[in-house]
């Protein structure tokens, strides 16, 4: 999987439990851009996250990712 | 249209198009239920009320919520918490789990510091329970306690006194003989739902630790699901029966083609054992007072061949309509829904062919035609949905299908008449008209809330509301139950007048459509009018309130000769009866005393 694919489907997720379809996602989009990304929007996103690219998120890392930068990372990481 | 909240629901898609489904139901113009429903939670509670808000709105329920501070659920109920005594609750959910039980034995207890323990431990929820029936009066639903996800003593931690599961079990346990002698108490099952789940997603730590969520979060569609359906039970929202197909549906096979002997049904192979299973499942349903009911594709002799095959457990007595023929499925259902007379939305359509799933729900968005999948999967598909939940089992319940026979047997008789009145004589009918008996309370709450079509006002009533009102002295009630030579209806219809001076307001009137046309009202008015004149009331005031099913009643008071005061636009209408000459008008039934033995010609 290619960054820019990655990108394009973690927006997709992000349109979807944020019900925004203006979100763009770049590396340095933290929770303070988007509204409603508080902590019960985090769990939100992170559950999708975790089912749209089929794979888990260790509690360690849920509570240390702190943009969407290294969100992309860390999905390339496990499914590169 | 299949909606994403039928079961088999996706719960991660619902949970990621949370918001954009709620707007969805929102935009939908339809009327619903408004209950105000007070959470008390024992771990974070915001997202499952998020998600029990659209799963209430799917079962036409418009709910608002109290949430009470975190883990303050004991607090709130035993020290009377001022915004939730304001916000006056209709429900009260109580979310707790094995994350609230702070001491679990240890193995170094006596089984008397383990059964002080546990007694300090039930009776924290107990006064609890007390003290929120004693506040509030309204339905309580409470959790009991899922498995510990960890077993310290492995295997043994199941009996042993000092285990955990042992422990929680024993607990549960107490819960539930507080149900079973409570009314208005309801365990929610979440020991089944996480066994269900898999306990292990379902207590996945990680929730607890960073969100403090005493379930995961992928599991909190699957709760809120089981949750709602107690909730639209306790309003009258359950389905009442099932409309089946035949072929590939209560065996395997297409028995026009292959024949009785050519059809799967019974232990010789796996495919007919399955379907031997189904019927099983149905049949238990029957005996539930749940209708059964066939609309299939096939010559009627066909149809009923495959219902007198010996291995078929359903026979075509255990049905209540049988359409057999080449008409549309969507015509067949709206038939034998105006024969049950109830209302299409009612029913539960079991078909194995998605094509005539799919026409019945587009010309009939309210019925519920489950995905049933493989026939192996058929129970499980349909008992996950809930569409039964039962919340009160009354005696009429079990004799329901008996009552549907004999007003078939009613229905041949009829023709046989030329003159109604005599065809009305030839049933030998007799009623008893009462004020409220504890004896019945259970069945009037339960018609009171599932009547919609003769029914001039609509309001429901939980059980402790009428209890309420059967105490009070401001009231005129009536209960009446009617009988023939056919059988006992049991209660039938309901009364509720408030005496104001020498007026009466009728705030509740209904009947079950099974006693339509029997002349059971004109009785009912008889006795309200005698018993308001024993109360000093010269005049009766009629209300109509219009909703999308009682139609049939608009006209009905001045059909007992009420005077129309008052018609609004919405079609709600005020009526008046000086009753100081008025005159019995039944000549049909004959009015019986408890006490007496019914009348025998």
């Amino acid at each position: 999987m290619s960054r820019e694919e990655v990108y394009e489907k973690l927006n997709e997720i992000f349109r979807d439990v944020f019900d925004d379809e203006e979100i763009c996602l770049h590396d340095d989009t933290t929770a303070k851009d988007i509204e409603d990304w508080d902590s019960y929007g985090h769990i939100y996103l992170v559950v999708a996250i975790e089912k749209g690219f089929d794979m888990k998120i260790t509690m360690g890392e849920t509570v240390t990712l702190k943009n969407v930068g290294e969100m992309v990372d860390l999905i390339l990481k496990r499914k590169g | 249209m299949h909606s994403p909240f039928a079961y088999p629901f996706d719960g991660e898609w619902i949970l990621k198009k949370r918001k954009s489904l709620k707007k969805e139901f929102l935009a939908m113009n339809v009327p619903r239920l408004s209950k105000k429903i007070a959470v008390l939670g024992g771990s974070t509670t915001h997202d499952i009320i998020a998600i029990l808000e659209l799963f209430l709105l799917y079962h036409g329920i418009a709910p608002s919520f109290y949430e009470s501070a975190y883990g303050m659920y004991w607090q709130e109920a035993m020290f009377d918490s001022q915004s939730l005594t304001d916000f006056e609750p209709d429900l009260i959910f109580i979310h707790t789990s094995s994350r609230n039980i702070p001491s679990f034995p240890s193995i170094s207890m006596s089984k008397e510091e383990i059964e002080a323990l546990f007694q300090e431990q039930y009776q924290h929820f107990r006064t609890m329970w007390d003290r929120l029936f004693e506040r509030y009066a309204c339905p309580i639903i409470q959790n009991n306690f899922e498995l510990p996800y960890y077993r310290l003593m492995g295997n043994q931690d199941v009996w042993d006194i000092h285990g955990r599961g042992h422990y929680i079990q024993k607990l549960n346990q107490s819960f539930n003989e507080y149900a079973s002698s409570h009314e208005n108490f309801y365990i929610h099952d979440i020991h089944y739902l996480s066994a269900a789940f898999g306990l292990h997603q379902w207590a996945d730590p990680s929730y607890w630790n960073m969100y403090k969520y005493a379930l995961s979060f992928p599991a909190i569609p699957e709760f809120c699901h089981s949750l709602a359906n107690i909730i639209k039970s306790l309003y009258g929202k359950n389905k009442k029966a099932f409309v089946l197909d035949l072929d590939n549906t209560l065996w395997g096979g297409v028995i026009g083609d292959q024949g009785p002997e050519g059809i799967a049904l019974g232990p010789d192979t796996p495919m007919g054992e399955a379907y031997r299973e189904f019927q099983s499942y149905l049949k238990e349903y029957s005996q539930m007072g749940i209708l059964l009911n066939i609309s299939s594709k096939n010559q009627e002799e066909n149809a009923l061949a495959g219902l007198n095959h010996p291995d078929s457990l359903l026979k075509p007595e255990d049905f209540i309509v049988i359409k057999a023929n080449w008409e549309p499925k969507d015509q067949n259902l709206a038939n034998i829904a105006e024969e049950l007379n109830i209302l299409p939305e009612s029913l539960v359509f079991v078909d194995d062919n998605p094509a005539e799933r799919e026409i019945v729900t587009r010309q009939f968005p309210g019925v519920s035609a489950p995905n049933i999948g493989d026939v192996e999967q058929y129970i499980r598909r349909i008992d996950g949905s809930g569409f039964f939940e039962m919340t009160s089992f009354s005696e009429d319940d079990k004799k329901r299908s008996e009552m549907y026979k004999e007003n078939a047997l009613r229905t041949k008789l009829q023709h046989s008449f030329s003159d109604y009145t005599e065809y009305l004589q030839s049933l030998q009918m007799t009623a008893k008209i009462k004020d409220f008996e504890p004896l019945y309370m259970n069945r009037i709450v339960q018609l009171t809330n599932k009547s919609n079509q003769f029914n001039l006002t609509t309001k429901r009533y939980t059980l402790s509301e009428m209890e309420a009102l059967a105490a009070n002295s401001e009231y005129i009630r009536l209960c009446g139950k009617l009988e023939d030579k056919f059988g006992d209806n049991g209660v039938v219809s309901v009364i509720i007048g408030k005496k104001e001076k020498d007026c009466l307001h009728i705030e509740l009137w209904l009947m079950s459509c099974r006693v339509l046309k029997r002349d059971m009202e004109l009785a009912m008015l008889d006795k309200l009018v005698e018993e308001s004149k024993k109360a000093g009331i010269h005049i009766l005031y009629g209300y109509y309130y219009k909703t999308s099913k009682n139609a049939m009643v608009k006209e009905f008071y001045g059909s007992l000769g009420f005077e129309k005061i008052k018609e609004e636009d919405d079609e709600t209408s005020l009526w008046r009866l000086f009753i100081e000459n008025y005159e019995n008008k039944n000549t049909v039934i004959q009015l019986v005393d408890e006490r007496e033995e019914p009348y025998e010609p």
